[in-house]
């Protein structure tokens, strides 16, 4: 079996154009899908006009923070295009160089700090634009997020004003010149002693109602924090995921792109080998007591296996160059690549028993392949149930999703767990070897 | 021919679903023999020589021979295209388990002729080399008996005449040689006995003299020609079978 080995790699070795094929053609799909897969539509432009003044800020309690630093740092969502008139934000839009325009007003930091009434922006979209429904939700998600930032620094504020008022202290951060403040949370204790020291009569009467308003407004303005809190973000989302992928997209379209590869260098490399030995007429000689069919099936699962699973590693070690991938997990990417090899190689070696030469093969390869990754690759919800099923019963009788679901375990941590398809993927290499070594028979 | 058989058919018969292939074919090959398996298309001379060679097993019957075994020479040739002649020759003899692998491939190219390609590609050798790639394959594990599945069919006549020559050669060295042709003509040329194989089964089995006795009806002297004689012979042997029917 050795020999064998060596001979397919030398032959490997002499043909070029198609390790080149192999190479190329699978990472160029891989690629492709995976763009596909994790490019959201572009980041629109939009015109931001800050009319506020460079320093406008809202003064809470002696803090400050700047209204426009917030707002120009929160629209990361879009590709800002700065200007500096309300007038030019117009233009940008009607030129259609942005696609929207946000104006944010002068007074915005006065209104804020006014407490009484809301900060207004202005928003301007061109009713024509093919995005359109895109660029207002993705505007309407900046504003709300820096709203949302904004809420929680006055939040902070007006609590840091309670405590002072509860608690006491240091008042010459506020420029009044009084050094020690007494705090609410204190009076009570400080009427009590002094309405010990008084005569029963009318003042004694007076301060001991005083000091019951003291308790209750110490008492009161303490949930009042919450309160606030609770008015700031009146609804707080907190995601569930009852099932299905957890996996941010840019790394499940690595997973996706590494498994292609793995599938489509394993299945044709174990086809194309078992056919070139038909084409060559070498499987009668072979198996004529030099091999047996069996080991003929495990050369060339080892050949398939060997070479796409180096092929994918190296892909898997060159992308994570640009994305973070957890190398600590290397061991789980090993497991997960060897099995999906072993199960594409099965496949593949089963398609190459089942046919006369090298060409059918590979076409034969090709034509499986390829609506086997996308159907895979079709999320619930997409199709009609029934049609799903199908779909899932399909899939699960072929190696490639239980590959992705175990690369993506791997690589990712996603659901399900890395142990069932393992076992899927091992139970599958069964499968298609037994399958290849009855296509064998009629050699 | 008092020599051990080196390889022997008792019986054979092998079928394709209904169709029988071969039916029932017994003989016997001693060593140095050169034997001939004639017939037309369709008589069952590649699936009797690959029950020989064990490629193919039998349904009925059984395959005895040597112990060193026999070689085998399918009528295409079963060989890498992608590596060249040494390479394919060191391959079949590293997996044929030979003992010196090195001395075996030095000797199997300088016995045929192939010294001066060794380095090419079997993909563009001429058929005729090919051929004798091959063949050299077959003779590797220095079988007993070699089987050859129509080795002229491809060949041109100078091609042809170095082939028999070589057969004759080895048949003279002590291996015996059993090779299928539908050209009798060549059978009568080059081999000193003749099998006839007509729908599977095994119709005649003696030299080539006798059967031209036994198809022209006259004396091994008459100048009847072979191929009409073996025509006739067929034709007659058919009628046979069917008045027996
Ligand atoms: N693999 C096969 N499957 C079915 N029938 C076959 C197969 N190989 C040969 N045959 C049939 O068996 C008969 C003998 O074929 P073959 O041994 O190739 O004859 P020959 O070599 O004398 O031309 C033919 O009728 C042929 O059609
Ligand atoms: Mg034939």
């Amino acid at each position: 079996m050795r020999w064998l080995l060596g001979k397919d790699l030398l032959i490997l070795r002499r043909s070029r154009v198609l390790v080149a094929v192999l190479v190329v053609y699978p990472i160029a799909i891989a690629l492709l899908i995976g763009l596909a897969l994790s490019r959201s539509p572009g980041k629109p432009k939009v015109a931001i006009a800050n009319l506020a003044a460079p320093g406008a800020a809202v003064e809470l309690g002696g803090s400050k923070i700047e209204v426009g630093r917030y707002y120009s740092q929160l629209f990361s969502e879009v590709q800002p295009i700065k200007v500096k008139t309300r007038e030019e934000a117009v233009q940008k839009v009607h030129s259609g160089e942005a696609l929207a325009a946000v104006v944010i007003p002068a007074n915005i930091a006065a209104k804020l700090s006014s407490v009484l009434s809301q900060g207004q922006l202005e928003v301007i979209y061109n009713g024509d634009a093919l995005q359109q429904s895109v660029v207002q939700s993705k505007i309407q998600a900046a504003v709300a997020q820096a709203n949302l930032a904004l809420s929680v620094q006055i939040r902070k504020l007006a609590a840091q004003g309670i405590n002072l008022l509860l608690q006491g202290g240091d008042l010459s951060r506020l420029g009044i010149a009084q050094s020690h403040l007494l705090g609410l949370e204190q009076a009570p204790s400080v009427l009590r002693e002094a309405i010990a020291h008084q005569p029963p009569g009318h003042v004694r009467q007076e301060l001991l109602r005083v000091q019951e308003l003291a308790d209750f407004a110490a008492r009161n303005l303490n949930i009042s924090k919450d309160v606030l809190a609770t008015v700031g973000q009146p609804v707080q989302v907190h995601s569930t995921l009852v099932h299905g992928r957890r996996t941010p997209l840019d790394t499940f379209a690595v997973v996706v792109a590494v498994s292609i590869s793995l599938m489509f260098v394993c299945v044709l490399l174990a086809a194309g080998g078992i056919a070139l030995e038909r084409e060559d007429n070498t499987l009668a000689r072979l198996t004529r007591g030099l091999v047996s069919r069996e080991g003929l099936v495990v050369e060339k699962l080892l050949l398939a296996g060997g070479c796409s699973l180096v092929l994918a590693f190296a892909m898997l070690a060159g992308i994570g160059a640009f994305v973070t991938l957890d190398w600590s997990r290397i061991g789980l990417w090993l497991a997960a690549l060897v099995a999906g090899a072993l199960a594409f190689g099965a496949l593949g070696v089963a398609i190459g028993a089942l046919t006369r030469e090298v060409r059918a093969a590979s076409l034969l390869a090709f034509l499986l392949s390829l609506p086997l990754a996308f159907l895979a690759l079709v999320p619930a919800g997409a199709v009609a149930p029934a049609l799903y099923n199908v779909i899932r019963a399909i899939s699960a009788v072929f190696p490639f999703k239980a590959a992705l679901q175990a690369l993506d375990a791997a690589v990712n941590g996603a659901e399900p767990a890395i142990g069932g398809s393992l076992v899927h993927l091992l139970a599958l290499t069964l499968l298609f070897s037994v399958l290849a070594r009855i296509g064998l028979r009629r050699a | 021919m008092s020599d051990e058989a080196v390889l022997s058919a008792k019986g054979i018969t092998r079928r394709y679903g209904e169709r029988v292939a071969v039916r029932e074919v017994s003989f016997e090959v001693r060593p140095g023999e050169l034997v001939a398996l004639i017939g037309p298309n369709g008589a069952g001379k590649t699936t009797l020589l690959s029950v020989l060679a064990g490629v193919q097993s039998a349904d009925e019957g059984s395959v005895g021979g040597s112990a060193q075994g026999v070689g085998w020479v399918p009528q295409q040739p079963a060989i890498y295209t992608k590596l060249t002649v040494a390479e394919n020759l060191a391959l079949w003899a590293r997996l044929e388990r030979v003992a010196d692998p090195r001395e075996t491939v030095r000797r199997m190219l300088e016995q045929t002729d192939l010294a001066d390609r060794a380095d090419e590609q079997v993909g563009r050798l001429s058929g005729g080399n090919r051929q004798r790639v091959n063949i050299a394959v077959g003779l590797l594990s220095e079988p007993a008996a070699l089987l050859l599945d129509e080795p002229s069919a491809s060949l041109d006549p100078i091609q042809r005449g170095r082939l028999w020559q070589f057969i004759a050669d080895l048949a003279a060295q002590g291996t015996s040689v059993v090779f299928s042709t539908h050209n009798v003509a060549e059978a009568e040329r080059c081999a000193r006995r003749v099998l006839v194989l007509h729908e599977g089964r095994l119709l005649f089995d003696d030299s080539p003299q006798a059967l031209m006795q036994a198809a022209g009806g006259g004396a091994a002297g008459d100048k009847v020609d072979f191929e009409e004689g073996f025509v006739a012979f067929l034709q007659r042997a058919a009628g046979s079978e069917r008045s027996a029917a």
